[in-house]
Formats: structure tokens, sequence, C-alpha cells
């Protein structure tokens, strides 16, 4: 009787999850502060706060500092919001809702990642326009440059982005998920070299940031938007860009495997 | 397969660690009608319609919905059922009238979003974010979000808990407006006078168990409703039950010649009929559990 009926595609909805997804991230305030505007924030503080540093080869601190932001403005505007998000929409049942429907997942999940990839474009953006219109920072005009950074782009959003999705269930309620997820990232960031120079760290500490995504994220930028010299002054003398590679791949493909095992529609106590 | 029936179960048994919650229901619902599932808190109600929904998987037990097994239910069934859960908390950022028209988009064949928007009694609070709106607000959302694919069958669950009466009965006209265009509803309430008011049948559940399907006016079976005459005798209360209370009350007359003492006519209403039913099933309930020990 209603096979004459033919459900939306797959395609169609995702793109209208997405429209919604950005309609609610931007209506968020605290998406809106800790996610969005952090970085270009953090960077405006740094360049005003270390302005007297310089970091060799006229390089300035908010030249310094504008790789670190933009790959942590990457990982926040993936894990972070998408962990926080939807922790918080398994724990109000709006996942359990969308499950009742006729949605795929897969059409969820499209609405993700056009969450994802539409906020960092936009941070990242914002965050070139402030850096070099504002504080002065050299903008690379090189095109291999320019194509490293879309690599690393994808692959920085993309793992950041599963593991965002599989970290969502550990929170144990939508209260509590900024509060877990927010440290963790932190805590990232300072190991990684986004607050410091990397090579500034002590040992155990660069061992421990390496094996996760956000260290080499932050050095694939650096070696983007520093000039070719300063990778002398990374940890072996290199901007080691194929470990970087195999890292952040090797992140994704777990991320993706633990991500499809753990996700849930319900609440831990539906039964 | 599909058949007259929307929902066929057949000995449906859900077990929690420490708790039966469903000890072996059996239920039937027609197409078209309108079921109610009453019963206390606790009776295992949200349990039975989630796993109908397919939310929870049973343990045991033969379950048919719209002619598929909603364990293994896919998208072009999940477009055929409307769910409005007991609990929701959604505070999105989205508006009403957002919300609505995007879920619209998930649906084969919707309703108008504007009209389902109307029949809700929400018009006025289109353009609110669903983070502003009042405890009955958002339960309309619910319902709203419920039915605008068109479903053929829709589960509500304690739809009306936390209305004030008058949204409670415009929420009964949008029930019967619906039943009128042919829909299928499994509704839960623990209001009597709701299942009284919209059910065509009522299926009373108490620890698990189905105690009783029958239309409203014949629950608790033949004599449960029937009137009582009691009156003061001089050995003390007098009850009768008789399908002829005015014959009844003459022949007391015509005996007393006069003032029957303490006299009074009663009928049962339907939640003395009721709260009998739960009664006896939480006494067995009880002995059973005695002679287990
Ligand atoms: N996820 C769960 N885990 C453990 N026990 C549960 C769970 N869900 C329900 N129960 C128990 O099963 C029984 C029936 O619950 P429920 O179906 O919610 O009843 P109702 O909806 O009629 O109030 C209750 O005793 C409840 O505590
Ligand atoms: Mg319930």
């Amino acid at each position: 009787m209603s096979t004459l009926h033919v459900l939306p595609s797959t395609f169609k909805v995702g793109l209208s999850r997405t429209k919604l997804e950005v309609k609610e991230f931007f209506r968020e305030r605290e998406q809106l502060i800790f996610t969005f505007f952090f970085p270009i924030v953090f960077l405006a503080i740094f360049s005003a706060v270390f302005g007297g540093t310089t970091f060799g080869g006229g390089v300035t601190a908010a030249t310094y500092f504008t790789p670190g932001m933009i790959a942590s403005g990457i990982f926040l505007s993936s894990f972070q919001s998408l962990s926080i998000s939807i922790a918080i929409e398994r724990d109000q049942d709006v996942l359990k809702r969308l499950r009742g429907t006729p949605m795929s997942p897969q059409s969820y999940f499209a609405g993700k990642i056009g969450l994802v990839l539409t906020t960092s474009i936009m941070q990242f953006a914002l965050l070139l326009l402030v850096a070099g219109l504002l504080l002065d920072v050299t903008i690379p005009t090189e095109p291999e440059k320019w194509l490293r950074f879309v690599w690393i782009f994808i692959l920085g959003t993309a793992s950041g982005s599963v593991l965002g999705i599989a970290f969502s269930v550990v929170p144990k309620s939508g209260k509590a998920a900024s509060a877990v997820v927010t440290p963790v990232v932190l805590l990232l960031q300072f190991m990684s070299g986004v607050y410091f120079v990397y090579s500034d760290l002590p040992g155990w500490m660069q061992s421990i940031a390496s094996v996760f995504p956000l260290k080499w994220l932050a050095q694939g930028m650096r070696s983007v938007f520093l000039p070719d010299d300063f990778r002398f002054t990374e940890p072996g003398g290199t901007w080691q860009l194929g470990t970087g590679a195999i890292v952040l791949s090797l992140w994704l493909v777990v991320g993706l495997v633990i991500a499809q095992r753990v996700f849930r529609w319900t609440r831990r106590d539906a039964g | 397969m599909e058949t007259d029936k929307a929902v066929r179960v057949r000995g449906l048994v859900k077990r929690y660690p420490d708790k039966v919650a469903v000890a072996g229901v059996d239920l039937d619902i027609n197409r078209g009608e309108v079921f109610a599932l009453l019963g206390p808190n606790g009776a295992g109600k949200t349990t039975t319609v989630e796993i109908l929904e397919g939310y929870r998987h049973a343990d045991e037990g033969q379950i048919d919905v719209l002619g598929s097994d909603p364990a293994r239910g896919d998208r072009q069934w999940r477009a055929r059922i409307g769910i409005v859960a007991q609990s929701s908390r959604d505070e999105a950022e989205l508006t009403v009238a957002e919300l609505v028209h995007h879920f619209a988009g998930y649906y084969p064949s919707p309703r108008d979003p504007e009209e389902v928007i109307a029949a809700v009694g929400l018009e006025e609070k289109r353009k609110t974010r669903t983070r502003k709106l009042s405890g009955g607000q958002r339960r309309r959302l619910d319902v709203a979000l419920g039915v605008i694919g068109n479903p053929e069958l829709l589960f509500l669950d304690e739809p009306t808990t936390g209305f004030d009466p008058e949204a409670r009965r415009q929420f009964w006209t949008l029930i019967r407006n619906l039943r009128t265009e042919g829909t299928t509803i499994l509704l839960t309430t623990h209001y009597l006078d709701e299942a009284e008011e919209l059910a065509d049948r009522v299926g009373v559940i108490a620890d698990g168990k189905m105690i009783e399907v029958a239309t409203p006016d014949t629950l608790g079976g033949r004599g449960a409703r029937t009137a009582r005459v009691s009156w003061l005798a001089a050995d003390g209360l007098q009850e009768i039950r008789t399908d002829t209370p005015t014959a009844e009350v003459t022949r007391l007359l015509a005996q007393y010649g006069g003032e029957v003492p303490e006299l009074q006519v009663r009928r049962p209403s339907l939640e003395d009929v009721y709260l009998e039913l739960i009664g006896k099933a939480s006494v067995a309930g009880a002995e059973l559990e005695g002679a287990v020990r």
C-alpha cells in the first residue's frame, strides 16, 4: 500500500541536517565561545603577551602561534564540538527520537560532518583574517604549501570527528559532557605545543603528546605557516610530515572502528 | 505478513536483572482502533511499548507490528509508525516551526507542518525555541513530531501527563480526529478518564501481566458495574447487587413502610472497577511472592 511512497534520499536529508546542525551551533553560546572563538581569542592574547619576543628569522609571536591555533581550532571544531553535542543529544533523548524516524543513520552523520566542515572552515577563515589583517602575520602564497594544508586539514577534521563521535559515550550525562571533554582537550593542547614552543617541552611530555593526533596536526600546520628553516627547531630537525600522515590516518581508522562499535542512540539506562 | 491486525503479540517477556518487567503479555490491536494500555506506575507499559517501537528487545515472545518484527524494523517500516515517548528532555535552540518542518523532511508523505502545528495548538509558539517551551507545550511538540509523518500506527506513552484540564481536552480532540482519519493508536495512561474517553478497547496491565482486555463499559466483566443497594438492617449493613435497583428500593420501602435507614443506591464507577482489578493483581502478586519465599 505505501510502496508508492519513496523515502527522501539520504543525501537530501543529510543536507537538511547539516543546515539544522549549523543553525543550532551558532545559537549555542557555549559552543560559540569555547569551540568557535576560543583559538581566535587566544591568538590575540598570545600575540599581545609575547609581543616583544622574537623567534628568529623575523618571525613574530603572532606568526609563531598562528599554526598552533589553527590546529587547535580544527581539533575543537571536530573532536570537542562533536563529543559534547552528541553526548547532550543522547542524554536528552534527541538521538532516541531520531532513531524512531525513517531518517537514515548516514544522514545523521552526514549532518555532523557537514557541521564540522562548515564551522572549521569558517573558523579557519576568520583566524586567517585576524592573523593577516590585525596581527601582521605573513600568510604563505606557495601552492604546494596550500596543497599540504588541504590534506592535513582533511586528515585532522576527519580523525577529530570520528574520535569525537566515539568519545561522546564517555560522559555519563549531558550536563557532565563539557566538564569531561574540555579538560582532555586542554591537556592535549598544552602537551602538543599549541600554547608553547613544542621543542621546549620536557621530553616525556613530547613522547606522550606524539601518541595523539593534535601534536601532528600542529606540527603539520607549522610546516605550512612557518618559514622552511624553522624545521630545524623541530625535534629531529624535520617537519615529519610522513609520520604525521601515518599517525593521523591510524587515528582515523581506529576512531572509525571504535565509533562504530560504541555509538548508541539511547542512554545507557534505556534498557 | 500483513493482516487486519496492526499489532499482534504473544507471550511477551522482558526481564531486567532485578525485575521481570513484562511477564507474558498477549496483545492484539485492530487496524483503526484506539487501544489504551492502562496501569499504575511500574506496571510495564513503557517497556511493552518500547519493545513494539523497536527500542528494546524482548527476551521471549512473538511480536508483529505492521507485518514486521520491530527488532528488525527498517526505514520503510519506521516511516509508517509515529512515536511519542514517555519522556523527552530536548532543549534545543531550534524553534517549533523549524523542528516540525525539518522532521517532515524525513518522511515519504508527511502531513502539512503548519496544519500539524495548529492541530497541537502551538501556532503562537511557532517561533519559540524549544528550550523556552513549558512542559505542556514541549509535550505538544512531541505529539506534533510523532504525527508529522502521517503514521498508520501511532504510539503515545502517557501523552497528557502534566497537562492542565484544558490542554487535555484539546489533546483528546486531536486524538479523536486522528482516529477518524483511520490512524491506529496505542496509548498508555494511568488516567482512567482518558482511557474511558478515547479508547475503543482498554487493556489493564499490572505487575507485567495483562489482567483484562475489554471495552471501557464492559471492564471487570458482567456484573462489575451492576448497581448495589445498601441499607442498615437490624443485624448490620446489608448490600445486594441487582439489575433492577428501583424494584429493590420499592420492596424495601414496602418492608419498612417509610424511611429506609442509610439507604444507598450506587453504581460502581469505572474507577472502582479498575482499582478492584489492579488491587486483585497486586494481592495475587504478593501471595505469589510469599509462596516463593
Ligand atoms: N532499563 C531498565 N532497567 C531496569 N529495570 C527497568 C528498566 N526499565 C523498566 N524497569 C522496571 O520495569 C518495571 C516496569 O517499568 P515500566 O515499563 O517503565 O512501567 P510503566 O511504564 O508502566 O510505569 C518497573 O519496575 C521498572 O523499574
Ligand atoms: Mg511508563
